[in-house]
């Protein structure tokens, strides 16, 4: 499994590359720049901010001098906020984004799965169609209607939690946004659970253990519900990218300063090296959760083998 | 199915209690934690407008980072609660005969937030930073009127005491201008002279500006810098008029979104807006009346002709037409909603030491208007078989959407003109903008400060692309710059009103309304007073629940 995990991880170089050299170039072939504003930039002032950010250089040199300060791990300054460097924006944003975005994966896979096997268990009665119809609204409303609406009921007509900020990301702070992220995975996981707890139920060493006499809570919790998640932990991965995604949505709703923010505001901002250290950033982290997802599904299935 | 009901029954039992605890610790949570405490100090909420960009004196350019420069900084002179230019830093000052020369005298107490004593070489200190072409300062051109500012910052001198600011001894800082400028006193309140706190400065260098190093001589100290979430900033005890402010703590938070800044606000969150979206207006002026503040604000909104090329270039009789066939009240009274004010001319009323310059045909009911567009564009050589075909740059924004289709709709309608929108994202804009890659632009200008002049020396023939219109007319620009080296106050003031009776002739921009700021503030906070130029510095408010 190391082995697998280290020739994964060698894999990720080349693809990182790719991800590195096609956003480098690509924002830079966006018409404006990080320094065009609402009133114009003298031109001699212009001609000193290109110089003191290296952007009179030509392209080429500029991508190589971006390489090499990537492997020492500098992701360069800000464009657009001055007194930080892209390096100090994202360990300031991460923490944030991954409190949201953990909390919202906590939430979706235990309320999931929950929701999920209570309807399986309950097959076609009226709780199994109020569950699933529920999670189809949740699915279908995409979070950026659910969060405005969840602020309004909740924020400011009830005043019962923080509209937006995150604070010190106590749990006052981060239910909405947590919430509303989480809502449509909740919707994903519970149906997925369903479904496969279902197709589970009815194989035959769910039969086995029943005809063996096990009683029907360890039958569940021992050797059906393992079975069952499978397909749950395979779908982690993407709701990974999905949360992360999502979060871009929830952050600028929210005002809540986590990576998803800047991503945006790099791009609108044309903040050069802002948004690529949060491209590489997101690039290695999608990486990484998918890895983790098949190291995971190598413990639950015996089928499966890395070694 | 083949299972006992008794087992599935304890396994949904298992599930549903395991959602009763999630929501049962989440309420108890707020029961017990969350309940905001209020503590005895005096303390302020205010919305900002965007994330800072900087704090750095030098680099910054826009309102929000000068809201919260203003309270860690002072210049030589400062912002009064009414927006009138008061002394700051300095206590007094002379202006020799020919205007030219300012001493202004410090304040013996002047005090940085570390308890050093201001002296006149932090101000000399500042400004040199601030034009040394490696600052890469933005706003340095806000400093051009001083002796050979521009040649230091665009690099033909290379020696900093080339700038016309000295230290005459610790407490007298002399400024020598190239011009008279009589509106030099209000720019020193801006960032780029304040004073810099060199010690500070040099032992923590690109470091300087975070918290627990940013030394200033403002009412207030940095306290926390959470980007994109809030700034902290706590009353400094060192500052010379300390005994009259009385917040204790002023929090200022990025608010970008306007509706959820609105949210924010009705939910308590926010003592004062930065804004409030346009849409809203009709339902906040019914139910937060008391908390609206609309104000008069120094700035036009315009559609600026492509005069470097045809149609627009040599067709006076066609931007003529153009300019008389919008609806001004229409769009202001239907549209923006904001109480912004019909524009005829170019400079917005309130500028001080002027009056705009109306036109005779701002008078004049909107039929009649109509008429003489009709009769122009019909002498221009276009008719119902010949009609005019424009299009129309604007960035992507509701409002210029909006606005725009108006526009176009009154242009068909009145001249049958056929007008096509292109809009563009705000960066894609602005290149386009420059490079004259348009017809007719939708642009703004907003005051640098509160005098004609920087209205009006945007559209000189020889400023580059920040002239939009691409406008070139010598009598303007002798006007204009007859004005700028003109000490007899006088006179001055008629070559900048001649200069903008030939801009309203020629027509090279339409000017469609004059701004207004919007904020909405609680009615406990006092001290916030409206003013043309919507500064409210923390210092003069207090908040009275």
């Amino acid at each position: 499994m190391l082995l697998y995990t280290i020739k994964r991880l060698l894999g990720a170089i080349p693809t990182l590359f790719v991800i590195i050299a096609i956003s480098f170039f690509m924002i830079r072939m966006a018409p404006g720049g990080p320094f065009s504003k609402e009133r114009v930039v003298a031109p001699e002032i212009l001609e000193n901010l290109n110089r003191v950010y290296h952007l009179d250089e030509p392209l080429i040199d500029q991508f190589v001098r971006y390489l090499g300060g990537i492997l020492q791990g500098d992701f360069g300054p800000s464009f657009k906020y001055k007194d930080f460097s892209v390096t100090e924006l994202i360990w300031t944003g991460f923490p944030v984004s991954l409190q949201l975005g953990g909390a919202a994966i906590i939430l979706s896979t235990v309320l999931g799965i929950a929701f999920g096997v209570i309807a399986a268990l309950r097959q076609n009665s009226r709780t199994d169609v109020a569950v699933m119809a529920t999670a189809m609204v949740g699915i279908a409303i995409p979070n950026f209607v659910m969060a405005p609406l969840l602020t309004l009921v909740l924020g400011v007509y009830l005043r019962w939690l923080p509209v937006a900020g995150w604070g010190d990301g106590g749990l006052r702070q981060a239910f909405l946004p947590v919430v509303a992220l989480a809502l449509p995975q909740i919707a994903y996981v519970a149906r997925l659970t369903r479904g496969s707890m279902i197709e589970v139920l009815r194989s035959n060493y769910v039969r086995t253990a029943r005809a063996k006499g096990l009683p029907e809570r360890l039958t569940i919790l021992r050797h059906a519900l393992k079975g069952a998640l499978l397909p749950v932990v395979s779908y982690l991965g993407p709701a990974t990218a999905a949360v992360i995604t999502g979060s871009v949505v929830i952050e600028q709703i929210f005002s809540i300063p986590g990576i998803g923010r800047y991503f945006v505001q790099g791009a609108i901002n044309r903040d050069y090296t802002l948004v690529m250290g949060t491209v590489i950033f997101y690039g290695v982290l999608i990486i990484l959760a998918n890895l983790v997802v098949d190291l995971i599904y190598g413990v639950l299935d015996p089928k499966v083998r890395y070694d | 199915m083949a299972q006992g009901p008794g087992g599935s029954r304890n396994f949904a039992k298992i599930g549903a209690a395991i959602v009763a605890v999630v929501l049962l610790a989440v309420g108890a949570w707020y029961v017990f934690v969350g309940k905001d405490q209020l503590g005895p100090e005096m303390v302020f909420h205010r919305g900002n407008g965007a994330e800072p960009e900087t704090l750095d004196i030098h680099k910054m350019t826009g309102v929000t980072e000068q809201n919260i420069a203003q309270d860690l900084y002072e210049g030589l002179t400062a912002f009064a609660a009414n927006g009138d230019v008061i002394p700051g830093a300095a206590e007094s000052w002379t202006v020799s005969d020919d205007g030219l020369i300012y001493d202004f005298k410090l304040r013996a107490d002047g005090k940085w937030s570390n308890g050093d004593a201001v002296s006149a070489a932090d101000f000399v200190f500042g400004i040199r930073r601030c034009l040394d072409p490696n600052t890469a300062s933005d706003y340095a051109y806000l400093l051009y009127p001083i002796k050979g500012a521009a040649a230091f910052n665009g690099g033909e001198a290379t020696d900093p005491a080339s700038v016309g600011v000295e230290a005459l001894d610790d407490l007298t800082v002399r400024i020598t201008l190239e011009a008279p400028t009589p509106y030099f006193t209000q720019m020193l309140i801006f960032p780029p002279a304040y004073p810099l706190h060199r010690a500070s400065f040099e032992q923590h260098g690109d470091e300087f500006t975070k918290p627990g190093n940013l030394i200033g001589n403002g009412a207030f100290t940095l306290a926390e810098w959470v980007p994109q979430d809030r700034i902290k900033l706590v009353k400094n005890p060192n500052y010379h008029d300390a005994a009259n402010v009385q917040l204790d703590t002023v929090y200022m938070y990025p608010t970008e979104d306007l509706a959820a800044e609105l949210n924010r606000f009705r939910a308590g969150e926010l003592d004062a807006t930065y804004d409030a979206p346009s849409d809203q207006i009709p339902w906040i002026e019914e139910n937060l009346a008391a908390e609206f503040h609309n104000t008069p604000y120094l700035g036009v909104y315009y559609y600026a002709f492509n005069m470097t090329v045809d149609p627009f270039k040599d067709n006076l009789k066609l931007r003529q037409a153009l300019a008389y066939a919008i609806d001004r009240e229409t769009l202001t009274s239907k549209i923006t909603l904001g109480g912004e004010l019909p524009a005829y001319n170019w400079v917005p009323p309130g500028v001080s030491n002027y009056t705009a310059q109306a036109t005779d045909w701002a008078d004049l009911t909107q039929d009649q208007r109509n008429e003489m567009a009709k009769q122009l564009y019909a002498e221009a050589g276009y008719s119902a078989d010949n009609p005019l075909q424009l299009e129309i740059l604007y960035n992507t924004s509701d409002n210029h959407k909006k606005i725009a289709i108006a526009v176009a709709g009154m242009w068909q309608q009145v001249l049958g003109i056929q007008a096509t929108l292109r809009n563009e994202e705000w960066k894609v804009y602005l290149e386009s903008r420059d490079q004259k890659q348009f017809q007719v632009v939708r642009a703004g200008w907003i005051g640098d400060y509160n005098d004609a002049n920087t209205f009006l020396d945007i559209n000189l023939s020889d400023v580059g692309d920040i002239n939009t219109s691409g406008y070139a007319n010598a009598d303007y620009d002798a006007a204009v710059k007859g004005a700028a080296s003109e000490s007899d106050m006088t006179k001055r003031r008629d070559l900048l009103e001649a200069a903008e009776r030939q801009f309203n002739a020629d027509l090279p921009a339409i000017p469609i309304y004059h701004y207004s700021s919007q904020h909405l503030v609680l009615t406990y906070v006092v001290g916030w007073e409206d003013n043309i130029l919507d500064y409210h510095p923390e210092r003069w408010i207090s908040v009275q629940r």
